[in-house]
């Protein structure tokens, strides 16, 4: 059964790798117009369903924090997509698909700064062998590029300054992130030695989550988050919210797993969106029956945490993993990454909406879970992208956080901070007309 | 018996509360509170337009209580309140006419406990 499985899963491989091999393939097969329309519009749907993640973001993280920074946690997810789209627009795209303009070993390529469809059909049918054209290219990956920046919003929520993240933000998506994605999906070195991350575990999530550990690190925990060396719960103030934007990345996922087949490959799709909903399932089951078990009660943001976890978890290996190896990565994100969010927090390490857990340890089970249930790719390789991935954010945020640290400061000052960051840095309420106090 | 009615900061109550924990003052009640004293309120602003909000958010403690507890209550409270900044708030202290204990019936000093 299992190697049955296993063979269906090569063959779609294989399938994937024909449909989206590079313009200028000479193997490649060419499509009929239709098929070309086709293609190009399923990912144009997929980048809508990407899109509207930056919503369920928005909402997640504004429902597992207090009221009193509900504004500055919305503006800064407006704000991510804005920095993300433009940024990617001026240098992202061309350094993460520098199109072999390498300059540094493979490590590091630019192919120039700004947008430049090639002329005719190079840039329409022929751009892609007909799966997509050159702007679908750009608007699909550009929607990706903000989402690893919003990750970080989440874990810095509450206490960071509003100026001093969107500083950060502006050049981890411009720099860092398109660099890291340029040594996989812009065929670089890691590309090279066999390393698989199909959608993004490592490439999206865990860029978002080793800079969210950095942030979390160099800020420190809420007031009112340790005291006494003892961890204090700071509840959310909208658990209704909070669900919706659970619900709605998991909705967006569709096309964040589904897009990256890079083509309408009927056989592809469908069976990316069968693991991608069956690794949410099972992430959601394990994750409640791990927090019923340690916590006495099922506890709804551990399972909304465990749904993402699951999708997180089978990101990388969403194309490659079989039926039963999808449900075994659901389920031991779900249950890792409930254990994750207790460990931080004994860590002291103070991540107000999960992003660690989920982005970066799930991120990181899910690439390596590549290696372990695939013959096809090696552990060692897996392992090498993640360490490498994980070197270089560490590196990359450290460089961008420090110099901000030591002018303008990360941190909003204790008095603003027990305020609230709507009234001190926005001068607005986000409930006005409710009274809503604050005694935290 | 006295009753003690003091506005502090929503962010001191726990402090508060833990200030009077050490002085064995357990019985309390706490009410949201809108109010502004010598404080000029803060500045808003919204879609352009500015707005001063002068009725700030505050916590209202109650507290009953017996002779002997009159200054340690206050105490507490000044203790758990206090950063020094305006807005800290106010305590009052009124006679208390008569307390009754709703479910066993005792009255007066018993009652306040």
């Amino acid at each position: 059964m299992f190697k049955r499985l296993l063979k269906i899963i090569m063959l779609v491989t294989i399938v994937f790798i024909s449909a989206t091999s590079f313009a200028g393939d000479e193997t490649a097969v060419k499509v009929s117009k239709e098929m070309f329309t086709i293609n190009n519009l399923w990912m144009l749907v997929a980048t809508v369903l990407v899109f509207i993640m930056h919503l369920g973001f928005a909402a997640l993280e504004s429902g597992l924090t207090r009221a009193k920074n509900t504004v500055n946690i919305l503006f800064k997810n407006v704000m991510i997509v804005a920095i993300g789209l433009l940024t990617y627009a001026l240098i992202g795209f061309g350094l993460m698909y520098n199109g072999e303009a390498w300059m540094l070993g493979k490590f590091f390529g630019f192919a120039g700064f700004g947008l430049a469809c090639p002329e005719g059909a190079a840039g329409l049918i022929d751009y892609s062998n007909g799966t997509y054209t050159y702007w679908t290219d750009f608007i699909f990956q550009g929607m990706f590029a903000a989402t690893a920046a919003t990750i970080v919003s989440g874990a810095v929520a509450e206490r960071m300054k509003l100026d001093s993240f969107l500083i950060f933000s502006a050049i981890y998506v411009a720099v860092i992130y398109p660099i890291i994605g340029s040594w996989g999906w812009g065929k670089g070195w890691l590309d090279t030695i066999g390393f698989h991350d199909f959608a993004g575990s490592t490439f999206v999530h865990s860029v978002g989550g080793w800079a969210a550990l950095v942030a979390v690190i160099l800020l420190g925990p809420r007031i009112g988050k340790y005291v006494n060396g003892k961890s204090k719960p700071i509840f959310g103030h909208n658990i209704p919210l909070a669900t919706i934007g659970a619900m709605l990345l998991w909705f967006g996922w569709f096309g964040f797993n589904g897009g990256s087949v890079l083509s309408a490959d009927p056989l592809g799709v469908s069976y990316v969106f069968v693991t991608t909903c069956l690794a949410a399932a099972t992430g959601i089951i394990a994750a409640s029956l791990t927090s019923w078990k340690l916590q006495k009660h099922p506890d709804l943001t551990m399972v909304l945490n465990g749904c993402l976890a699951g999708l997180v978890g089978v990101t990388a290996g969403a194309d490659v993993l079989s039926i039963s190896a999808t449900i075994i990565v659901g389920a031991i994100a779900g249950v890792i990454v409930v254990l994750a969010v207790f460990l931080f927090d004994r860590l002291r390490l103070d991540d107000p909406v999960g992003a660690l857990a989920v982005h970066l340890v799930c991120g990181i089970w899910g690439t390596l879970a590549v290696g372990i249930f695939c013959e096809e790719y090696s552990f060692m390789s897996q392992l090498i992208g993640v360490g490498a991935v994980g070197g270089f954010c560490i590196l990359g945020a450290l460089a961008i956080f420090l110099p901000i640290k030591y002018t303008i400061g990360l941190r909003m000052s204790a008095e603003e901070e027990v305020r609230g960051l709507d009234i001190c840095e926005h001068g607005i309420d986000s409930y006005h007309g409710f009274q809503i106090f604050n005694n935290q | 018996m006295k009753m003690i009615v003091a506005y502090i900061k929503p962010e001191r109550l726990n402090a508060v509360k833990q200030e009077l924990y050490k002085h064995d003052i357990f019985k309390m009640s706490i009410t949201n509170a809108l109010g502004c004293g010598q404080q000029k309120g803060y500045h808003e602003s919204y879609r352009g337009v500015d707005e001063e909000v002068n009725l700030l958010k505050k916590i209202r403690i109650e507290i009953a209580v017996n002779h002997d507890f009159v200054q340690a209550t206050i105490d507490a409270i000044i203790d758990g309140a206090q950063t020094g900044n305006i807005g800290d708030g106010k305590i009052f202290v009124t006679n208390l006419e008569e307390c009754v204990r709703i479910r066993t019936g005792e009255v007066g000093i018993e009652a306040v406990g």
